[in-house]
């Protein structure tokens, strides 16, 4: 097949990766991860607070499990669209779009994260003389974690992948590969752009897997036990 | 808006029409990929890791990716309605054979065991004891596809079929919010009744979930 040999051709082009070309891999690299980490901050700025305050108290419980639903609902090319037309060009209505998109599966998870929590366990917390926030703090987010992460590697997938869509308004990142490729019949561009997304998706994914094994305390996660088992004892 | 509801309206609704069909197609040729996919899984362990790594891999894909690299797969044309299906079942079924397999594997040993002991044959015993039982898992995972699905069909706007989308691209280009508006409300609205339709189906398959709760 010509398009894979051409799509080889593409990536391992040298010209195509220097830092100095702004149309390069690498420049479209930095945009990339510019727009998906500034609208992953806010994002989690935003939703795991609000996540953290309904889990802990139960108030408004309705609030994180409809956002999940009605966020996924709001197609993120309109909202682009309307904020283009309301503000203009530029970064903002990326990142509008972007951060719209991120919240409702960090909302979500944090909120499931605290539900999944064994009441027994606050409540001996409490027991303990623990006050509020350091139930939250100390009980309830450690062993909420594995799911608040699985929310935060979802957001960040779904964030990198849509990123693209920051080049039909004019901006860069890899999304300019598909869409200029698209406008000039250019497959192998295209297919190559999106060979990159899927990857930096893959390697964020695995940084992040790394990230959530170093944070979850091996109590939660299950390691410890492998530890607690005794050796075996060789003769 | 009303001005602009009045004059185009028939061709909104045409729109509306192309994306329910390019948005519930995916989900049921999904659904029948999935279900035989993930029961495979179930029953025999050792797919279930390379399974799970294959669909978080096609779901990272970019949709606007999916829908221009399809042609040059399948030999259609670009702006066949055909490559957004085959698009959209491709996400459908990555993130629906995770939930069959969670589906099944909620099935607790001891209700298995017992079909096992009074007769159930494998066959009989997916269909009529383990099925019924992960339907509300199964159901779960088919609200998110559809509701993504719903969002994910405006994209295709971008290569001239996306149903509601083509509103979007409409609006930016001559710098209207009326026709975007237009898009956004109906395209929610769109999600929130299908959503509604799978909550009621499920209602439906598991009567026995509101005994308990009356």
């Amino acid at each position: 097949m010509s398009v894979v040999s051409d799509v080889a051709a593409f990536l391992v082009d040298g010209s195509n990766w220097q830092p100095g070309n702004p149309d390069g891999i690498s420049a479209r690299l930095l945009e990339h991860l510019q727009y998906t980490g500034i609208a992953l901050v806010i994002a989690a700025a935003a939703a795991i607070p609000v996540g953290l305050y309904i889990g802990h108290t139960g108030r408004f419980a309705f609030v994180a499990i409809n956002a999940g639903n009605a966020g996924r609902a709001l197609p993120t090319l309109g909202l682009l669209s309307l904020v283009v037309i309301l503000v203009g060009i530029g970064l903002v209505p990326v990142i509008v779009a972007l951060v719209v998109l991120a919240i409702p599966p960090l909302l979500t998870a944090t909120y499931a994260g605290l539900q999944s929590v064994d009441r027994a366990t606050v409540d001996a917390a409490r027991g303990q003389g623990m006050r509020e926030r350091q139930v939250l703090l100390r009980t309830e987010v450690p062993i909420a974690l594995p799911i608040l992460m699985s929310g935060v590697r979802n957001a960040t997938l779904q964030v990198v992948a849509t990123a693209t869509v920051a080049a039909y308004v004019a901006l860069g990142g890899f999304g300019r590969f598909l869409v200029d490729g698209l406008a000039v019949r250019e497959y192998a561009q295209v297919v190559a752009g999106a060979v990159l997304v899927a990857t930096l998706a893959i390697v964020l994914d695995l940084l992040l897997a790394c990230v959530q094994r170093l944070v979850v305390s091996p109590g939660v996660s299950g390691r410890a036990l492998t530890r607690t088992t005794p050796r075996k004892v060789t003769p | 808006m009303l001005q602009y509801l009045s004059t185009s309206g028939p061709a909104v609704l045409s729109a509306l029409g192309q994306h329910v069909v390019l948005a519930l197609l995916p989900v049921l040729i999904g659904l029948a990929i999935a279900l035989p996919v993930g029961y495979l899984a179930h029953r025999f362990r050792w797919l279930y890791p390379p399974l799970l790594s294959l669909s978080s891999v096609l779901y990272a894909v970019p949709s606007l990716a999916l829908f221009v690299v399809l042609p040059v797969i399948l030999g259609t044309q670009i702006l066949d309605p055909l490559n957004i299906v085959v698009a959209l079942s491709v996400y459908t079924v990555a993130l629906l054979v995770r939930t069959v397999i969670d589906g099944l594997a909620s099935v607790p040993t001891a209700v298995t065991a017992a079909a096992t002991a009074v007769g159930f044959r494998p066959l009989g015993l997916l269909l009529r004891v383990e099925l019924p039982i992960a339907v509300p898992v199964i159901l779960a995972g088919l609200r998110v596809a559809t509701v993504s699905n719903v969002s994910l069909v405006s994209v295709g706007a971008l290569l001239g079929v996306g149903g509601l989308g083509a509103l979007f691209t409409d609006g930016l280009q001559r710098n209207y919010l009326a026709p975007i508006i237009t898009g956004i409300v109906l395209s929610v609205l769109l999600a929130l009744v299908l959503d509604t339709a799978i909550v009621g189906v499920q209602r439906v398959l598991t009567p026995w979930s509101r005994v308990g709760s009356r």
